[in-house]
């Protein structure tokens, strides 16, 4: 169970900005969950609740946007289908994951400045 | 300060980052590389579930290339004990022990901790042995030039498709204990094709640890990989590690293109390696298997 050491570290950078804009108190983060990130939305969202009491985000939702994994040819841009080989169904070029598929990022952070 | 009216109300700002969560631990692995490529030292990540035969193939590995005279070494992740690290410096690779505790994964830090009192500038091959888990070592960089997951044949036909960040992330699959295969219900096509589905250009190397199949083929592959990046007798002169962002999750595939390009780069073609049609990473190996 790795979320618990991910959210320590989007806790740590979400205070590090707050620092560093003078931020009075934080809103809401946006964070996007990419299927092939390796993170399970649920988990990390179960972590994120029993992590941040006692933090400056003790109080912040999180959003979680979860993002579909696909494939695509990088030649030719045809989709490749969910669960098929690898390969592109129109050129036979290895196919290549789409962007977000398996990212895991801080997208955004809603603070209150003065 | 509201700038409108100067009433003294607070303003809510939305801070676009699109940051990555682990940002943090890619600028320590890309250090950790940086220390590994400086010295010639040709880092491997070597992961699989628990048990899967990740120490024994290293075992096998130091009988299978005594013959090429490389200096190895390892360091091997363990919840509590010490006996994977004890079974290598037995088969006579030095090794040190990672004591991992709770944590089900290695990352770019404690790797780098462990370096700090292990001679591991004098290693040509360093391992690094990570926690039998399938899940969470993928996503942690550990500034490897490679990952190499150890599936066996005991594992079940669909484990690629089960786990497919872990396969995703792998430049190599040693498929291994195929000395079982004669007494096991298991087609092994059937991985090939599974892992098909998980890695665009699937590298398969079929060993057994017992038996010492295909364990030259493993040994070509790492000496590929050695001379694609710089680090073997037949290096090339030049490398394009700095072409390649390492801003990026998986480190790892990103590095498979170094060795790989190095004999093969004459036209400016984008690195997304479309255009090597069934290029290897690293190859060498005759057991491989290109879909
Ligand atoms: N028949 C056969 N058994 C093997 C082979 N490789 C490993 N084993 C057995 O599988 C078991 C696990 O092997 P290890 O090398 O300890 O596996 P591991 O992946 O390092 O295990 P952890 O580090 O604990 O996750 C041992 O009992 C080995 O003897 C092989 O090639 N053939
Ligand atoms: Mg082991
Ligand atoms: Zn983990
Ligand atoms: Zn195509």
């Amino acid at each position: 169970m790795h979320e618990y050491s991910l959210v320590e570290a989007l806790v740590t950078r979400v205070e590090a900005e707050a620092r560093k804009r003078g931020a009075l108190a934080v809103h809401r983060l946006s964070v996007r969950v990419g299927e092939l990130s390796g993170v399970d939305p649920e988990l990390f969202q179960t972590a994120y609740e029993t992590f941040r009491a006692g933090t400056l985000c003790a109080d912040v939702p999180l959003t979680l946007t979860r993002v579909a994994a696909s494939w695509s040819c990088p030649r030719c841009k045809t989709p490749i289908a969910r669960g098929a080989i690898l390969r592109c169904p129109a050129c036979d070029a290895p196919g290549k994951l789409d962007d977000g598929s398996d990212a895991l990022t801080l997208d955004r952070i809603e603070m209150e400045v003065p | 300060m509201c700038t409108t009216c100067g009433c003294g109300d607070t303003e809510l700002v939305p801070v676009e980052l699109h940051e990555k969560i682990l940002a943090g631990n890619d600028r320590a692995a890309r250090h950790n590389r940086e220390h590994f490529l400086e010295s010639g030292v040709l880092a491997l990540n070597l992961m699989g579930s628990p048990g899967a035969g990740k120490t024994a193939v290293l075992e096998a590995t130091a009988k299978a290339a005594a013959s090429k005279g490389w200096k190895l070494g390892a360091v091997s992740a363990d919840l509590a004990t010490d006996n994977d690290a004890r079974r290598l410096q037995k088969a006579g690779i030095p090794s040190k022990a990672i004591t991992t505790g709770q944590a089900c994964h290695l990352d770019a830090e404690l790797v780098h901790r462990s370096l700090h009192d292990f001679p591991w500038q004098q290693t040509d091959v360093f391992f690094i042995e990570n926690v039998g888990n399938l899940v969470c070592p993928a996503i942690y960089d550990l500034g490897q030039a490679a990952n190499v997951v150890v599936l066996s044949v005991t594992e079940g036909e669909d484990k690629p498709l089960k786990y497919p960040v872990m396969f995703n992330a792998a430049d190599l699959v040693l498929l291994t204990k195929c000395d079982l295969v004669p007494h096991l219900d298991v087609e092994l096509a059937k991985v090939h094709d599974a892992l098909a589905r998980v890695m665009p250009r699937p590298r398969v190397i079929e060993v057994s640890a017992r038996s010492g199949q295909g364990m030259d083929a493993w040994v070509a592959w790492l000496e590929e990989l050695r001379d694609g990046i710089g680090l073997g007798a037949a290096a090339h002169a030049h490398s394009h590690a700095h072409e390649h962002s390492h801003d990026h999750a998986h480190g790892a595939e990103h590095h498979a293109h170094v060795h790989s390009h190095a004999h093969a780069h004459d036209g400016g073609h984008a690195h997304d390696g479309a255009d090597h049609h069934g290029h290897s990473h690293a190859g060498g190996g005759k057991h491989d298997h290109e879909h």
